[in-house]
């Protein structure tokens, strides 16, 4: 963002004679390039180095990176349904608490309930832990949409009633007891030292999402000619080709970067039988199954958000609701979809942090409303409704994990911890609201 | 006109709202090719009187008959099925969505997967927008960074692409220009030609002289009676709204005094 600003006399100097905008924003707009997002982009670059250089170049390494990777993972899942409840002019205030019940449910429907039907270790238990997860999480999400949107109770005090009643049942469910350990398959789910893609599958998914990129651009490009619309300029086609392609090459390097621990690629040698060299065995761990569910879960909430008319419904009731209604679009149906919507979501991340932390405490998913409501916001999504993207709110998920791994690797104290992160969900909605009302007048 | 179905028939509509009487026990009719103004004061009952004919209010009692069909219309879809189109008064626009998300807001064009065609409706939208607004480009950005007038345009350009056999206009040249206005002036005509029946609210008493077929004026949510506009004076027209008389009843005096 420095690029765009001008010493203070030729500001006002702008703003009296209102010539043509700095030609680098130009060139960004005629490339169709969302300028908030790419200032996070570049907020997110500047916290990376600052918190490298503070933590004395132990920030940019593969190891944190990897390990920021994994942790991010849930709360971004979350923050993508945030931003749809946000959008809508709701909150969701319970998404921490949910995900406590859920998890615990889910962990002791694994841990003691199915290995005596099916016996332990049977291969279908994972699958049928996750989808009792999606299948709670949305029922939960429902009953409180249903409460929302058909008997006109506030979303904020629906789902604080949420806050405290899930988290009354991830106690109850076990009495307080934790439960671990999980599910071996289950366990997959979190990553780890196992629940990764290695280094074969971590390029091909590499080279698979490149594909991706160039594909959309040319079958945008397509769809423009054949309606006779204006094209993107050819440079900002390729720039973006290019620039989107080294990213995601560049990530999976450094996800290739980080290798098993000793310990674990010693097993891994026994098991295939390889002689175990002199120098150690240095095997990739590669894209971890966390990270790999966050992005297929970005993605496909997206294209939800963008190409679908639920989520085109949710953008109308957040921009104007009396619109939305005289437009024949059944509004409380929709909210009730959007919460449940988010409680599936929150089963999905309940799934990735048990199968992480391999256990269930009555602890779980505390806080984790702040979090994600954080993550939603500081990406772009406007408190007052209507406004706010998926991809923002996932990179908002990596600036709040960045953050937060990083003053970890600075040894601060876990409440100054809290009391950072307050301030800066305070001064991203105050930034937010300071440019929407520039933007306004 | 009477020996023929009428395309609208709105018998004996009640809409009070809590205490209330927004509307009492007005029947208006409309036929086909024909513009009806619908004139009154400042809550005279117009707008909730074409938005239990939209789907917007639900009647407290009334029929309403389209072609001679006794109708049910309880929301805003039920309306549009019976082809009738609504340019509110609030325009109804969603702020955060681009012209063709507000054109296909509800009816959107979709691809074979069910997917939205935002290309298919970018195209459409300009197409309908090229003969109400030749100069609007700006088809990507939320209306809200648009000017009234252009807003205005893209409310009309919504009910004009869907093919209105009923088109309702509660006040559409409120926020617009001379120019613009003729605009919509040409539009009307040229659907009126098309064989559009249309309930148009004005406050603009030239503009209703100039337009309409008849004429129906409202005052403190009753209907004070339904005028051919040749049959009557613009004055005769300002006392049934302002003092709620028929041409026959208002005296000399009074039409002096509106005057003066
Ligand atoms: N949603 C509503 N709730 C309560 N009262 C309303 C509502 N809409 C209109 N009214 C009342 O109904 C009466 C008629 O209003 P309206 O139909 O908007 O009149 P007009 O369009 O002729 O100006 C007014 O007294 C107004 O205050
Ligand atoms: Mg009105």
């Amino acid at each position: 963002m420095s690029v765009t600003q001008a010493p203070p006399g030729e500001t006002q100097q702008q703003e009296t004679v209102r010539g043509p905008r700095p030609s680098v924003g130009s060139a960004l707009r005629s490339a169709e390039l969302d300028l908030r997002t790419l200032g996070m982009v570049g907020l997110l670059i500047v916290i990376w180095i600052g918190f490298h250089f503070m933590s004395g170049g132990t920030f940019l390494t593969p190891r944190n990176l990897w390990n920021l990777s994994v942790q991010f993972a849930p709360v971004a899942i979350m923050s993508t349904g945030m931003v749809l409840v946000i959008v809508s002019r709701n909150i969701d205030l319970s998404v921490g608490s949910m995900l406590g019940a859920v998890g615990m449910a889910i962990a002791v429907l694994q841990a003691e309930i199915l290995p005596d039907i099916l016996g332990f270790g049977h291969p279908a238990i994972w699958l049928i832990a996750v989808g009792a997860a999606l299948v709670l999480g949305g029922l939960i999400g429902l009953l409180q949409g249903l409460i929302v949107a058909y008997v006109g109770v506030p979303s904020f005090i629906v789902t604080l009633g949420g806050l405290l009643v899930w988290r009354g049942v991830t106690w109850w469910i076990t009495a307080g007891r934790t439960v671990a350990p999980m599910d071996s398959t289950f366990q997959l789910l979190g990553g780890g030292s196992r629940g990764s893609l290695g280094e074969v599958g971590s390029w091909a998914v590499g080279v698979l999402a490149c594909i991706g990129i160039v594909a959309i651009l040319l079958y945008d490009r397509r769809q423009r000619i054949r309606y006779g619309f204006k094209l993107r300029p050819t440079w900002a086609m390729i720039a973006i080709a290019v620039v989107g392609s080294a990213a995601v090459l560049g990530a999976v390097w450094v996800m290739n970067s980080y290798y098993l621990p000793e310990n674990v690629a010693m097993q891994v040698a026994e098991q295939q039988g390889i002689p175990w060299p002199e120098g150690g065995l240095r095997i990739p761990m590669g894209i971890s199954y966390p990270v790999l569910i966050a992005i297929g879960v970005m993605l496909l909430m997206s294209f939800v958000a963008n190409q679908r008319r639920f989520g085109r419904y949710i953008y109308s009731i957040g921009g104007n609701p009396e619109a939305a209604v005289l437009s024949g679009i059944n509004t409380r149906w929709t909210i009730a979809k959007t919460f449940m919507t988010m409680g599936m979501l929150v089963g999905v991340a309940a799934a990735v942090t048990v199968a992480r932390l391999n256990a269930a405490t009555s602890g779980l998913g505390t806080l984790a409303e702040l979090y994600v409501i954080a993550a939603a916001v500081i990406g772009g999504t406007s408190l007052a409704g209507g406004v706010g993207t998926i991809p923002g709110a996932v990179l908002g998920a990596l600036v709040m994990q960045s953050l937060q791994s990083g003053m970890v690797l600075m040894n601060v104290d876990a409440p100054l911890q809290d009391i950072v992160v307050g301030i800066v969900l305070v001064i991203a909605v105050a930034v937010d609201v300071y440019y929407r009302k520039r933007a306004a007048q | 006109m009477s020996d023929r179905t009428p395309l609208v028939d709105m018998r004996n509509i009640h809409v009070s709202y809590g205490g209330v009487h927004a509307v009492e026990d007005v029947s208006i009719d409309l036929y086909p090719g024909e513009v009806l103004a619908l004139v009154g004061g400042n809550g005279a009952g117009k707008s909730t009187l074409i938005k239990t004919l939209s789907g917007a209010v639900v009647p407290d009692s009334g029929e309403i008959h389209i072609n001679g069909e006794r109708v049910e219309i309880t929301n805003p879809r039920d309306a549009k099925q019976y082809g009738i189109e609504t340019i509110y008064q609030t325009l109804a626009l969603a702020e955060n969505l681009d012209t063709p998300g507000n054109m296909f807001l509800g009816r959107e064009l979709t691809t074979r997967f069910g997917n939205l065609d935002d290309s298919a409706m970018e195209d459409a939208a300009r197409k309908v927008m090229k003969r109400l607004n030749p100069k609007f480009e700006n088809f990507k950005i939320p209306v809200a960074r648009l000017s009234g007038g252009q807003r205005q345009a893209i409310a009309i350009a919504r009910a004009v692409h869907f093919n209105a056999r009923i088109l309702i206009m509660d006040e559409p040249t409120a926020a617009l220009g001379p120019a613009e206005t003729e605009q919509v002036a040409n539009l009307i005509r040229s659907l009126k030609s098309e064989g559009i029946g249309i309930i148009l609210i004005s406050h603009d008493i030239h503009d209703v002289f100039d337009l309409a077929d008849r004429i129906s004026v409202m005052l403190q949510g009753r209907l004070v009676g339904t005028v051919n506009k040749d049959d009557v004076t613009m004055d005769e027209v300002l006392a049934m709204i302002i003092i709620g008389k028929m041409p026959g009843e208002v005296t000399q005096d009074e039409l002096e005094e509106l005057r003066g």
